[in-house]
């Protein structure tokens, strides 16, 4: 889903980041955020509604919404739209509202 | 505690000018934001501004944004720029509570400029949670920041300036935009705008909205249908297309709660999607070296936020007691960028929102 032709944009080639997402691994470009690796991943689905369990993506993709919310290396209620994405990172769905402390 | 001269909160084309200004005049300036990069949204804008040469205008939004961020480069000992920070409460003494990854910190500031943006609004349709419905602004980071299409085939929702912009440059990554709706009778952007999108074949639907998305982990499907003079739906008119995504651009809500937290007066303003802190006309808020300016005062193009960051700066500096060279003049002169900026049919629905606050226009 990454744009390879474009006539504004420069896309120049950049370097893999490997990271994992649900235990499983996938590569993002430098410069992504966490959400915009996922998507280029074919990735839409980010968390679950609280109650109802309702798949839910990004929505504003600049840190107001909290449609993006996951939990990052066991840190919950990141918002991955506006994080930059990290060599190695553990990106989880999140369930429900997220535990602080750590199991 | 730290104590700082001018806190600009908010790094997009309004708070960019403010900080510049106040540097200028000679004060110590800490620019607050929370992205990694600043900008705000010029950092996606890839289309030329109108305007006039003052605000830019033939340039494009990244380009302006380079621009504003090297005029602030020779203030290096001045400037401070605390980048991926979130001011996560005001208190009425200009304290503000900040966070930066897993640190907290208050700073203190004698004057501070909001400039703070706004957020996109959402649009209540059936299933309009469902992964694939995007703001149209998040569409836009997604493509012309981070180089990826949102989907492959896209249902437009609303005819703004944004909404038509949006859909030329999904175009221009390679994205079938495959239809626009438009709950208005009339389109509500600039026509030169939708003149370049209607070329390229995109049909405008006026008088048509979105009634559900169709899908089950994400959108497979839209359903539009037609509205009468109550922008009511039809029955019977349903038709669906087939998208990967629908795109919301139905305009935007100012960012005000920080301001609220610490008691700045607001109205209800419609035509500004929300409310907005009531300012003198030097821009500040009811609370007494607090000023205000871009989309978080008025919700209008990138170019008039500039333009309010300036002002905002020049009378922030002036109220610590720098000599600001012209001021006077120069204040002058930007209020008339704002009246021509405003200017003829596109900015009715601004100069009507201003007259509630009783701002001549």
């Amino acid at each position: 889903m990454r744009i390879k032709e474009h006539p504004i944009l420069e896309l120049a080639e950049k370097p893999p980041i490997p990271f994992y997402f649900n235990g499983k691994k996938l590569y993002g470009i430098e410069g992504d955020t966490i959400a915009s690796a996922l998507h280029a991943n074919g990735v839409k689905k980010l968390s679950e509604s609280i109650h109802l369990k309702r798949p839910r993506g990004f929505y504003c993709a600049i840190g107001n919404c909290a449609s993006c919310n996951m939990v990052v290396d066991g840190e919950p209620n990141v918002r991955t739209c506006i994080t930059p994405l990290k060599e190695g990172m553990r990106v989880e769905n999140q369930q429900g509202k997220g535990h602080i402390h750590a199991k | 505690m730290q104590n700082k001269e001018a806190i600009v909160i908010g790094g997009g084309p309004a708070g960019l000018t403010a900080a510049f200004e106040l540097l200028q005049a000679g004060a110590s300036v800490c620019l607050i934001d929370r992205n990694e990069r600043l900008g705000g949204q010029l950092t996606k804008q890839t289309h030329m501004f109108f305007g006039s040469e003052k605000q830019y205008a033939s340039h494009r939004g990244i380009d302006i944004l380079e621009i504003l961020t090297n005029a602030l480069g020779k203030y290096g000992n001045k400037l401070e720029i605390l980048t991926q920070t979130t001011v996560v409460g005001m208190y009425r003494d200009k304290v503000l509570a900040c966070v930066k990854g897993d640190k907290f910190f208050k700073l203190k500031g004698e004057k501070i400029v909001f400039a703070t943006g706004a957020s996109e609004k959402a649009l209540p349709f059936e299933n309009n949670d469902l992964p694939g419905v995007y703001a149209a602004g998040a569409v836009q980071t997604l493509m012309n920041e981070y180089g990826i299409k949102p989907g492959e085939k896209v249902l437009m929702v609303g005819s703004g300036n944004i909404g038509l912009i949006v859909s030329y440059q999904l175009m221009q990554a390679g994205v079938e935009v495959v239809g626009l709706v438009e709950a208005a009778d009339r389109i509500g952007g600039y026509l030169v705008h939708a003149s370049k999108i209607k070329r390229l074949g995109v049909d405008i639907l006026t008088k048509t909205s979105v009634k559900r998305a169709i899908g089950k982990e994400s959108v497979e499907a839209a359903e539009i249908w037609d509205l009468d003079e109550q922008w009511q739906g039809i029955e019977g008119t349903e038709r669906t297309l087939e998208v990967d995504t629908i795109c919301v651009a139905v305009g935007l809500a100012p960012l005000t709660e920080l301001l609220q937290q610490m008691g700045v007066k607001v109205q209800y303003v419609r035509e500004f999607g929300g409310n907005v802190p009531v300012l003198d006309e030097n821009y500040q808020t009811s609370v007494e070296g607090v000023y205000a300016c871009g989309d978080l005062v008025n919700i209008e193009e990138a170019s008039s936020a500039m333009v309010e960051g300036r002002i905002a700066g020049i009378n922030a500096a002036r109220s610590l007691g720098y000599d600001v060279e012209n001021a006077d003049f120069r204040i002058k002169a930007l209020h008339h960028e704002l009246k021509d900026l405003r200017g003829g049919p596109p900015g009715d629905k601004v100069r009507k929102g201003l007259k509630k606050l009783g701002v001549a226009t």
